[in-house]
């Protein structure tokens, strides 16, 4: 070892590249040191996020003692060694393995999707022949589909197997092998079952040649006409960097930007195919107004006039009072502070963009926002983790990416919830309980901790346990999550639609205090959090102060008709807590405003006025995610037709009703004005103890409502091809065998799911993972729109 | 998480017991490593060949992702997913038995049985199988391998015998 290395770091070695010296961390392969010193090796199969393949030879350099070439993805680096990837040994073994990559692949790029954008094509421009001296046949691969999402032309193969090594070290399903061997070798599934990870379209990205390219995508532009402008998911409270590649107005693909602190390089397939969505036929490009029952194409300033005329009449007849808004979750800050603003401004604190909270009765004491109580990146670090009422690979699958990064170091993941999930790593344990019963049995995780400190119950805990005793799954979760040196406790979307909401809040505040784990929030929406700094919130103004009073929530103000309602990018029917009441309250309202990107047929049925709003891409804004990161993304593309970014129509509704301050110039202009009001505190995840009122045990089947992974907001439900996958397809409903026993379901396979007055006939699936008198009957979805409350009792029937 | 494992249904005792014996030669978080002879275990109990099933109840027994089997199973030439004869013939036709005249060796054995090499005698008596490498006895041949039984030194005589002894 050279004095001089080991007098600088002892962890580190010299080596020599290409005559320059170079520190590298011991134990180091030449790629990865080469990498950070940007001396370009070429290369195929490594890839710094996967495991170390050395099959495809293309990074072979000079090792100067050594009797060969050696790859530099494999080789560990060395004190004194001298490393030339250049020289002429070099540059001959390289020439050399990219020939014998060269016979068996098609040499035909300008009929490839790949072409333009392709490691092959790029790397044989500087180390390929001009002629190929291969005269014999080239093979032939038959393709396989493996989907909607992911198209394959397997003879351009190359057996790189960063797709095999993908989805089975990071999507953690093994879904492709290398089949047979030699010449013969097929990357394939052998069986025809095509790719069903949630995380799936990574592999795209990743195949270096055209043998994995997007479904959707595929010849519909070039890489080098696209421009491409960056954005952020609109999807979960992960905000996963986009960048968005557009032709001519149109969004072509979506593909990741690296964040390393939020997304890495992956894209959750949600976040990469939605995009589809802006496209669907239904898109409202023209404003609307019904006139005499019929619906007609209007001006922007009739329509306008219009909603500002219905909504003042409003004001003017019933009081402020009587109108409520509705806003989604997914909405920028900027959409959900001016729409915050333009209620308020008419005299009602009727706005929320909590729109499937089922439990506000502690939202006075809740923190600013519901953060996650530490950085995303920190998952990936903590020993143990319990999280309520939450299913992180159908809702955040980048948080549970880095939950199973987790796992698969030693932690123990726990989760508490109606229903035993598929995860794709090690879980402790999976605590299953019907509705009513995950509060007594969270607080029986946290009857164990009050037991090991002899701590008094706080006021009211005694109810909350039911008379539950801790069982050794309790036990197992209490003494994990003391013991860990890192733990967290998350809050799922469950928790948030749940009636008791409020105990489950309180009890895992408990549990976090009680054993040293943090506390957070899985949010529902790309901006659960920005609604509740922004005002979009009726418990507080912009900014998070609380109001005074607080007006309804959107349950309520939905529960207690109101005379006039604003919707901003909502599906009412969809998106709702409670459809059934949604849709009544809204159909008998006078007047219904609704900001909206598509025109549906509840929409048509309940509004007045349909002002058309930019999809994704077509507007600017900011969301801000669960760890509190605000993440502003420019328009990238024009509005569909007249259709204008939400935003604006909101500040120009503002003129029109001659509300002041609505002379934004823009919506960074917005976004400024609500900087100023935020506090300094936002972050903040704990809360006070207030005994919550103990639910009651209907004894009878308790609806599971929840969002599937690929109905969670409008944009996702028009995505084409995503709306094709087997995720998508599963619509069922689920009970557990024994509760299929006794309501004599057992053989069924479908089922009538009745709430209150509403019946809907679904596909019946048991699920040994449901808890008995669970029902699993998916929100989010047209098949159960009919229905009644998320959350609550249910009957079903035999048909 | 089925009630009804599928290693129970397809895998007989005998043969689950077999795959035991293996497994224990092994750390108990080693299991792949048991791999090859449960897939042979799985192959000779079928008459000769492996199904997508077995394959499958191989990896459930192992707790191996299905597609690691199937690597495995389509990477290894003994290892057969198509139906085939009651006999699998191997003729080596690497390069110590090619040059001593392994090619002659494979002609007389397909105009012998009236098949070409991979295909099987109507009769399912024999299966010619396509031998891709080495069989490893270079010193002897040429040679090839009738049901797990080296044949070295042949001529078409000998194979006339040997094939013609074959049930």
């Amino acid at each position: 070892m050279t004095d001089k290395a080991e007098a600088s770091n002892p962890d580190h070695v010299t080596i020599q590249v290409d005559g320059v010296e170079m520190q590298a961390p011991k134990g180091a392969m030449i790629i990865e040191v080469t990498d950070r010193n940007g001396v370009h090796v070429p290369r195929f199969c490594y890839h710094r996020k996967l495991s170390i393949a050395a099959n495809c030879r293309m990074c072979l350099v000079d090792v100067e003692k050594a009797p060969k070439p050696l790859p530099a993805c494999a080789t560990p680096v060395a004190d004194g060694m001298k490393i030339s990837t250049r020289s002429e040994r070099a540059l001959k073994a390289q020439k050399g393995v990219m020939e014998f990559l060269l016979i068996n692949h098609p040499l035909d790029c300008p009929i490839c999707d790949q072409g333009g954008e392709c490691e092959l094509q790029d790397l044989a421009l500087g180390y390929g022949r001009g002629v190929s001296r291969f005269t014999e046949r080239k093979r032939v691969v038959k393709d396989e589909n493996l989907g909607p999402l992911i198209a394959t032309e397997m003879t351009r193969c190359i057996h790189c197997t960063r797709c095999v090594r993908f989805l089975d070290e990071v999507a953690g399903e093994r879904e492709l092998g290398g089949m047979g061997r030699g010449e013969h070798t097929e990357i394939s599934t052998l069986v025809g079952l095509g790719v069903h990870s949630e995380m799936s379209g990574n592999v795209i990205d990743l195949c270096p040649v055209g043998a994995l390219t997007s479904r959707p995508y595929r010849f519909t532009a070039r890489a080098w006409e696209m421009l491409s402008h960056p954005g952020v998911s609109p999807h979960d409270c992960v905000g996963s960097n986009l960048q968005l590649h557009h032709l001519r107005g149109r969004i072509k693909r979506v593909v990741p930007r690296d964040n390393e602190a939020i997304n890495e390089c992956w894209l959750a397939d949600r976040d990469r195919f939605s995009y589809e969505g802006a496209y669907s036929e239904d898109r409202l490009e023209r404003p609307r107004i019904k006139r005499d029952g019929q619906w007609q194409d209007c001006s922007w300033e009739d329509a306008l006039e219009a909603a500002a005329g219905a909504l003042m009449q409003v004001v003017e007849q019933h009081g402020g009072e009587q109108l409520g808004a509705l806003v989604s979750p997914s909405a920028t800050v900027e959409e959900q502070y001016l729409a915050g603003r333009l209620m308020r401004a008419l005299g009602s604190r009727n706005v929320d963009a909590r729109l499937r909270t089922g439990d506000v009765s502690d939202q006075v004491l809740r923190p600013a926002y519901p953060a996650l109580g530490l950085p995303l990146a920190d998952i990936d670090t903590l020993d143990a983790a319990l999280l309520v009422g939450s299913n992180p690979r159908a809702e955040q699958p980048i948080v549970n990416h880095r939950l199973r990064k987790a796992a698969l170091g030693g932690a123990a993941i726990h989760y508490l919830n109606p229903r035993r999930h598929d995860f794709n790593y090690p879980v402790a344990e999976q605590l299953v309980a019907a509705p009513s019963t995950l509060v007594s049995r969270l607080a029986a995780v946290a009857a164990v901790l009050l037991e090991e400190r002899a701590g008094e119950a706080p006021a009211g805990f005694r109810e909350l346990l039911a008379g539950e005793t801790p069982d050794d799954q309790a036990r197992a979760v209490a003494g994990a999550l003391r013991e860990a040196g890192h733990a967290a406790v998350m809050l799922g979307p469950l928790t948030e639609a749940h009636p008791q909401g409020a105990a489950l809040r309180a009890l895992a505040g408990l549990v976090a205090d009680l054993s040293g784990a943090s506390v957070g929030y899985l949010s529902e929406g790309a901006n659960t959090a920005g609604a509740w700094l922004a005002g979009a919130v009726p418990h507080r103004q912009a900014g998070g102060k609380a109001e005074s009073s607080p007006g309804l929530d959107a349950v309520a103000m939905l529960a207690e008709p109101r005379k006039g309602y604003l919707l901003l990018g909502v599906e009412p029917e969809l998106d709702c807590w409670d459809s059934a009441t949604a849709m009544a309250s809204l159909q008998q309202a006078q007047t219904v405003v609704a900001l909206t990107a598509y025109v549906t047929p509840a929409l048509e049925a309940c509004a007045n006025v349909l002002l058309p709003m930019g999809a994704f891409g077509e507007t600017s804004g900011t969301f801000v995610n669960a760890e509190g990161t605000w993440q502003s993304f420019p328009g990238v593309t024009s509005p569909l037709g007249e259709a204008r970014p939400a935003w604006k129509v909101l500040r120009v509704l503002g003129n029109v009703l001659q509300l002041g301050g609505f002379e934004y110039q823009s919506s960074e202009a917005v976004l400024a004005e609500l900087h100023a009001l935020l506090p300094e505190d936002a972050g903040e995840t704990r809360m006070a103890w207030q005994a919550p009122a103990a639910g009651q045990d209907s004894g009878g089947l308790e609806r599971v409502g929840l969002l599937p992974l690929y109905g969670t907001d409008p944009l996702v439900r028009r995505a084409g091809s995503l709306q094709q996958t087997r995720q998508a397809r599963d619509r069922s409903v689920r009970i557990s065998p024994a509760t299929a026993e006794r309501l004599q379901l057992a053989g069924a396979d479908a089922v009538e799911v009745i709430q209150g007055d509403q019946h809907v006939r679904m596909p019946l699936v048991v699920d040994e993972g449901m808890a008995d008198d669970a029902v699993w009957v998916p929100a989010g979805i047209r098949e159960t729109a009919a229905l009644g409350p998320a959350f609550g009792p249910v009957e079903l029937k035999g048909v | 998480m089925s009630s009804e494992r599928l290693s129970e249904k397809v895998l007989s005792p005998e043969v689950r017991k077999e795959i035991d014996h293996w497994l224990a030669k092994f750390p108990s978080d080693r299991k792949r490593s048991a791999l090859i002879p449960a897939l042979h275990l799985a192959q000779d109990s079928n008459g000769g060949h492996l199904t997508t099933e077995l394959m499958d109840a191989v990896a459930e027994y192992l707790e191996l992702p299905k597609v690691a089997v199937y690597e495995v199973a389509t990477f290894y030439t003994m290892f057969d997913l198509e139906p085939v004869g009651r006999h699998k013939v191997n003729v080596c036709t690497n390069i110590s038995c090619w040059l001593m005249g392994a090619e002659e060796i494979v002609s007389h054995c397909e105009k012998r049985l009236g098949i070409k090499l991979g295909e099987t005698t109507p009769d399912k008596r024999i299966t010619l199988k396509v031998e891709e490498e080495c069989l490893a006895a270079c010193s002897s041949g040429p040679m090839m391998v009738v049901d797990g039984h080296y044949y070295t030194h042949l001529t078409p005589e000998k194979v006339d015998e040997i094939l013609d002894n074959l049930e």
